[in-house]
């Protein structure tokens, strides 16, 4: 599906972090492999630290944290916030939406919409896209979308393949109208059929969450439970490689673009390595295309690419704008990607979550 | 091949690779094995594996691999 967007922008993006900083040299001997086979892999992979949040901390107390720095810091206006759009797989609960939490919990006006969306590393971009058509109605000027996860409450400490990559983390990213009919191109696709390569078989109604569902079980050499997150690594590279290349190529030729019209390629980052090979494929320099966000803060599933914006551009993009393309693509499987103007933000950067416990 | 076996076994010490096959199918090599594997082998014979390439069925036996290896560009 391609899409196309005029005099919409994106005027400022905040990423939050928790405090807590785990190394994965630290980690090594909670896995079932050799050190030196663990340590080989470190720098394959990027594994180095990783933020996590706290076992009491849930998304809505980094997506309030973040949204009170910015009241306070005078760069939102609670009044003028229209939708609040929350995209996560780690909701504080089932029954009600984290969305309505925050606005309840923040004092927001009534007369605003509440949307959760249950999408993962492509939800950076389906979030954009949900707030661009928003804004086609009147109704909406300003658009909070809030990119959350803490995801490593559901991964086994035991699980090499995917516990040393995870991060927890928010994001908050402000879209309104612009007076510059500049176009946004778009591309989504889609393929539930594959859906099986990331997901957490019990928990949700089709597999309740019991005592059989919790007792670890030996996969390969790595040990998790159905109520934790499993992930068919093979599959997801292949699908990343095949997929992600002719998916940034068809978005080019629709934007009428070619690779050097573009500054950055600000991708999502599951893991150094596949990184690497798909910086190869599509044949750009690893300066255009930072690999840095997994070895120093983890995968935070759909708040990687606005981590990966605030980490990498922060101030260059307060200052001045740059062509940028930004790909994601994960959990569903979704996967897109957008090519878009940005810069001149109002704010461009990332804070440290304080756990007051309030 | 002596030299795959090598790199192979310096990956998983536990495994016969010479006398064995199917590898992936097996789960004598992970995923993450694969990676592993594919990095050595690309520093050893200075070559660059193609993401697309890096699929099971080029990594359940020897022959696979070398076959990999050369189509990648290294001369064996």
């Amino acid at each position: 599906m391609k899409l196309k967007f005029l005099g919409k922008r994106i005027s400022g993006i905040l990423a939050i972090l928790p405090e807590r900083e785990l190394h994965f040299d630290d980690e090594i001997g909670n896995f079932n492999f050799s050190s030196s086979n663990s340590l080989k892999l470190k720098k394959i992979m990027g594994y180095g630290r990783h933020r996590l949040a706290d076992d009491d901390t849930c998304i809505s107390d980094l997506c309030i944290f973040g949204l009170k720095y910015l009241f306070d810091a005078h760069l939102l206006d609670k009044a003028e916030i229209d939708a609040l759009v929350v995209v996560t797989q780690t909701p504080d609960y089932l029954i009600p939406p984290t969305s309505n939490i925050i606005q309840g919990k923040l004092g927001l006006k009534h007369d605003l919409l509440c949307l959760d969306i249950n999408q993962g590393c492509a939800g950076y971009l389906v979030g954009l896209i949900e707030a661009f058509l928003l804004l086609g109605n009147e109704a909406f000027n300003k658009i909070v979308l809030l990119n959350a996860d803490v995801l490593s409450r559901k991964v086994s400490k035991q699980d090499r393949n995917s516990y040393p990559l995870i991060g927890d983390a928010a994001s908050i990213t402000i879209i309104e109208r612009d007076s510059v009919e500049r176009g946004i191109f778009a591309n989504l696709q889609t393929d539930g059929s594959r859906g099986e390569a990331l997901s957490i078989p019990a928990g949700g109604m089709r597999m309740p969450a019991s005592d059989s569902t919790a007792v670890l079980e030996l996969d390969g050499d790595n040990l998790r439970s159905k109520n934790h997150l499993k992930m068919d690594g093979g599959a997801v590279f292949n699908f990343m490689q095949t997929e992600v290349p002719p998916m940034i190529e068809d978005l080019l030729n629709y934007a009428k673009a070619g690779k050097d019209d573009v500054d950055y390629f600000l991708f999502h980052q599951p893991n150094k390595f596949m990184l690497q090979k798909l910086t190869n494929k599509i044949g750009v320099s690893p300066e255009k295309l930072p690999s840095n966000i997994v070895e120093n803060f983890g995968n935070a599933s759909s708040v990687t690419i606005p981590l990966n914006i605030t980490f990498n551009l922060g101030q260059k993009l307060k200052d001045q704008s740059y062509a940028v393309c930004l790909a994601g693509f994960g959990s569903g499987l979704t996967w897109s990607s957008m090519f878009l103007r940005m810069g001149e933000l109002d704010f461009c950067k990332i804070v440290e979550f304080v756990n007051k416990g309030d | 091949m002596e030299k795959l076996v090598e790199i192979l076994q310096e990956i998983r010490p536990e495994v016969d690779f010479a006398a064995a096959n199917n590898f992936v199918e097996n789960e004598m090599l992970s995923s993450l094995d694969v990676i592993a594997l594919v990095s050595a082998l690309e520093e050893e014979y200075k070559i660059s594996i193609d993401g697309v390439d890096i699929v099971p069925e080029n990594f359940n036996d020897l022959a696979a691999i070398k076959q990999l290896v050369v189509k990648s560009g290294a001369i064996l």
